[in-house]
């Protein structure tokens, strides 16, 4: 693997390449070219189109798989359909994410559609980080679509990130719970230049007693753009908490647009939101220690996205 | 030594300090102390350079400071606890303190600082300095970040506002503790009797001058007879 390769997957998944003992599938400009299942997860890859089936049996408890995709030739689109089957009681850490290497004229897509069908009471952390870097004029575009269904008392944490090099997202989430099933999403952007990202976010809470909290914060600056749209929809007895914070810097502009329906007396559904730039007395506070005014943001904004 | 030279601040046409001289040598405990909006924490903002006065020095060991950033002032060892700290989203009790200390803390001395305040580490270090944190937690955390600096001059603004009886003792013992060690200046803005108790000298501050400076035997007694005079309680 070429060093370029190994600093994206480091970028995105904390990894420079197969993770022994892990279940792994490395896409690589629009190819998957490295597999392994491990005997509770097996990958095999789909027959009618790009993309794979990742079966996590019930016997998985705290494994790891490692799904990451990078784009490392400019000009490229890349669709994959990535479906996750998730028996009863299973626990799994899932790493996904993409990163775009672009150092041509041309731009670089990735497209990536997952869809989860999480069994009774399995838990299952969720991570996905976006980057993208190089030195064409090339865009670097990720487009990420989740659907999941989630099934009696299922768990899911899904923790996604986008920091830095992506020119352009859009966002499409939709996620369906059954009874007791809970979902927590923490939702981390910062937007540069003339970038554009776009979050639609859809929670129906199907069950009796189920539950989804979502946490976006956001940095905007320089010219670019971010649009939030969560919307979370109660049809039974359940609870919902949207909570969205952005920074916003320089000519950048945020717009959040919550969206929020109760169709059944009991649920419970907030939603707040806070677009401000950085609080002057936080600046102030750090400069009293000796921290430049830029080094004083660079803390907050880091501290804000972590 | 610190010393001011004709301090003056104006705000919306109001005078907020006026020609204010004076000096505090180093290793003194000064509390600065009287009426609400008198330009107690103003004189405190000048000193830090948080507000620009609108006349008048600022000098640091014979050193022009008055145009210097706080951040300078800061590297000039100086240091500012806020009446009314900020929170930060995302940043933690241990990070806010190593950011005071300015390199890596080991575990004991945030012990140290923390417990110094009535904190325990364990129970905070990795808490969030933000909304979770109740406002007298937050106050106190803020006197450990000073506690955690390398200070010449370590200023507070009421310090015990918002801070329960129990926390407010063991936060006397630490102000007798820097003032026995003698390596920092401190002024404290206080209306606090105890807090006065310990100090060098008081400086009252009334309508944005110095109505009355002199050492604490001398000021305390005026001041409490002030407060049980027919005139203070109108």
């Amino acid at each position: 693997m070429h060093e370029t390769d190994q600093e994206l997957l480091a970028q995105i998944a904390g990894i420079r390449g197969f993770q022994p003992g892990t279940a792994f599938n490395l896409r690589q400009n629009g190819e998957g070219v490295e597999r392994h299942s491990t005997p509770n997860i097996q990958i095999t890859p789909k027959s009618d189109q790009p993309g794979i089936n990742i079966h996590i049996s019930a016997q998985t408890s705290e494994e790891e798989v490692h799904i990451p995709v990078i784009l490392t030739k400019s000009g490229i689109t890349d669709v994959v359909a990535n479906d996750f089957y998730i028996e009863a009681g299973a626990k799994v850490k899932i790493i996904a994410g993409c990163g775009i290497h672009n150092d041509g004229c041309d731009t670089s897509e990735h497209n990536g559609i997952h869809t989860f069908h999480i069994g009774k009471n399995a838990k299952v952390t969720y991570i996905e980080k976006h980057y993208g870097e190089g030195n064409g004029d090339g865009k670097r575009i990720l487009n990420p679509s989740t659907v999941v269904y989630m099934d009696e008392g299922a768990y899911m944490e899904m923790d996604s990130a986008q920091i830095k090099g992506v020119d352009s997202t859009k966002r499409n989430m939709q996620c369906h719970l059954k009874a007791d099933a809970k979902l927590m999403i923490s939702e981390r952007l910062m937007t540069h230049g003339k970038q554009n990202a776009v979050s639609d976010v859809s929670v129906f809470l199907d069950g009796e007693n189920s539950s989804v909290r979502i946490v976006s914060r956001s940095v905007g600056k320089d010219e670019s753009v971010q649009v939030f749209h969560p919307i979370a929809v109660g049809n039974a007895r359940c609870k919902a908490h949207i909570q969205c914070d952005s920074i916003l810097m320089d000519q950048a502009k945020i717009s959040s647009i919550p969206e929020i329906t109760a169709n059944h007396v009991d649920a419970q559904i907030v939603h707040e939101a806070a677009i401000g730039k950085i609080n002057s007395e936080q600046l102030i506070k750090l400069e009293t220690f000796g921290l430049a005014e830029e080094e004083a943001e660079a803390v907050i904004v880091e501290g804000f996205l972590k | 030594m610190l010393t001011l030279s004709n301090l003056s601040f104006q705000a919306d046409q109001q005078e907020i300090l006026s020609d204010i001289t004076t000096s505090f040598p180093d290793g003194s405990f000064t509390v600065i102390t009287g009426p609400n909006g008198g330009g107690k924490s103003t004189l405190a903002k000048l000193i830090m350079g948080i507000e620009q006065p609108t006349g008048g020095s600022v000098y640091w060991n014979d050193i022009d400071i008055t145009n210097l950033s706080i951040a300078q002032r800061a590297k000039h060892k100086i240091g500012y606890a806020f009446q009314q700290p900020p929170r930060f989203k995302g940043m933690s009790v241990k990070k806010l303190l190593t950011l005071a200390h300015g390199k890596v803390l080991k575990h004991e001395q945030c012990c140290e600082y923390l417990s110094a305040v009535g904190l325990c580490a364990n129970d905070y270090l990795n808490r969030d300095v933000d909304q979770s944190l109740s406002g007298g937690e937050v106050k106190r955390i803020e006197i450990a970040t000073l506690l955690a600096r390398d200070l010449d001059l370590a200023i507070f603004d009421e310090p015990e506002a918002g801070i329960d009886l129990w926390s407010f003792a063991k936060l006397v013992e630490t102000f007798q503790q820097l003032h026995q060690n003698k390596k920092m200046s401190i002024l404290l803005i206080s209306h606090q009797e105890r807090i006065m108790r310990m100090a060098d000298e008081i400086v009252v501050i009334e309508n944005g001058r110095i109505a009355r400076r002199g050492d604490r035997d001398q000021i305390l007694p005026s001041l409490i007879q002030d407060f049980n005079s027919c005139e203070y309680k109108k």
